[in-house]
């Protein structure tokens, strides 16, 4: 369990956190969503050590990230956003890093290139964009670390290769594991991301699973915008209306109206998921 | 499968498979993929597949059994009927009961198609 207690993070004179507090549990993919700039990498950086909290506490499974353990670090990878362009192999690459942790397995490593059809003879800096997002991710995730965190893990990935991308990750998903993804393009991990955590400048605005979310919200598709709900969108066919449940109603979530109905009613919805 | 936008994730879910033991694809008592197996399949949030076999269970259309997981249930077949005939009376007749009207269909035309 990660557990995030009255964080403070400043970049020089830029502030991130300002008493932040929120937990992630075991056995779920979580999406880390927010606007530009609001902190999410920071966030999945301070999770793994990478940077440190000024006030407040980071705490893992025990461990403070910081402090930056062996015991801790072999449990835990992160693929950042920016990829590298190294000149060698994902092969080489991934038989250096594997030493590092103790449940890397090379054959599984071999199935995800396979399954993400990937080219196995070329070096990173042969590959396009898209390769090496996937040959990044058959590396991190042939790690096998009970904690893996994906920053924007689907940008440049042609539409095959999401659904795919879709399938590895509920693959790689058990009771034990906690995955964080980072990402602006909801539509790619739909129907995998849940929890939803939505970051704001400071701030977090929702923590929440989709059962809660739709205890307390409503997703009305209809054929007229509604007054009274906190969001409303035309879709192809009629508007979908974010709106509170007071039928007691189930609805499907859609995350992308989900997060413009929280950003334009941010006090109002961090108090009805309270 | 196709996910649309105004059903719950999970119940569609539960739907897909209903269909699946109604095309007979699982017969009663096969036993059914696992809840990873199926997350795998659709690329779905496996707390998501779980929650489709608990209301599968609580339907009784499957069961667990020790060491083999989930099955499909003796009657399952009868039982999704059953409901579907339900969900078809409640919801879809009175809708086509109401185009009928603003039509100007009558019954006998209807056993006219035939």
């Amino acid at each position: 369990m990660i557990k995030i207690n009255n964080l403070d993070f400043a970049y020089k004179n830029t502030q991130v956190f300002r008493r932040i507090s929120l937990e992630f549990e075991k056995g779920n993919i979580y999406g880390l969503l927010g606007e530009n700039g609001v902190g999410k990498t920071t966030l999945l950086k301070l999770i793994c050590g990478l940077q440190k909290p000024q006030h407040g506490s980071v705490i893992v499974d025990g461990f403070t990230p910081s402090m930056r353990e062996p015991e801790f670090l072999q449990n835990v990878y992160f693929l950042p956003e920016e990829v590298i362009t190294e000149d060698t192999t994902p092969e080489k690459f991934i038989q250096k890093t594997g030493v590092f942790y103790p449940r890397y397995d090379y054959e599984l490593f071999n199935q995800l290139m396979k399954e993400l059809e990937v080219d196995l003879s070329k070096k990173f800096n042969e590959l396009s964009h898209g390769q090496k997002k996937k040959a990044l991710l058959a590396c991190a995730m042939s790690l096998q670390t009970d904690y893996l965190f994906l920053d924007e893990p689907t940008n440049g990935l042609d539409i095959p290769s999401k659904a795919l991308f879709r399938k590895v990750i509920s693959q790689y998903c058990s009771d034990e594991t906690t995955v964080i993804i980072s990402t602006h393009q909801v539509k790619d991990v739909e129907n995998l991301i849940d929890p939803i955590v939505i970051l704001d400048k400071d701030d977090v605005l929702l923590n929440a699973s989709f059962s809660k979310i739709t205890e307390k919200i409503f997703f009305e598709y209809g054929p007229e915008r509604l007054d009274n709900a906190y969001y409303t969108e035309m879709l192809p066919g009629g508007y979908i209306n974010v709106m509170r449940n007071v039928n007691n109603e189930e609805s499907n979530v859609n995350i992308e109206a989900l997060f413009n109905a929280v950003m334009k009613n941010k006090e109002t919805i961090k108090n009805l998921m309270k | 499968m196709d996910f649309n936008g105004h059903k719950p994730i999970y119940l569609q879910i539960y739907d897909h498979v209903c269909e699946r033991i109604l095309s007979g694809e699982f017969r009663s008592g096969d036993r059914v993929m696992s809840v990873r197996e199926l997350g795998i399949e659709l690329g779905v949030n496996p707390n998501t597949i779980m929650r489709s076999f608990e209301r599968l269970q609580n339907k009784g259309i499957i069961a667990t059994k020790r060491g083999i997981g989930f099955y499909v249930c003796e009657n399952a077949r009868e039982m999704i009927l059953e409901e579907q005939k339900k969900e078809f009376i409640e919801n879809e007749v009175p809708e086509f009961l109401k185009k009928m009207e603003l039509y100007g269909v009558s019954f006998e035309d209807l056993t006219k198609l035939k």
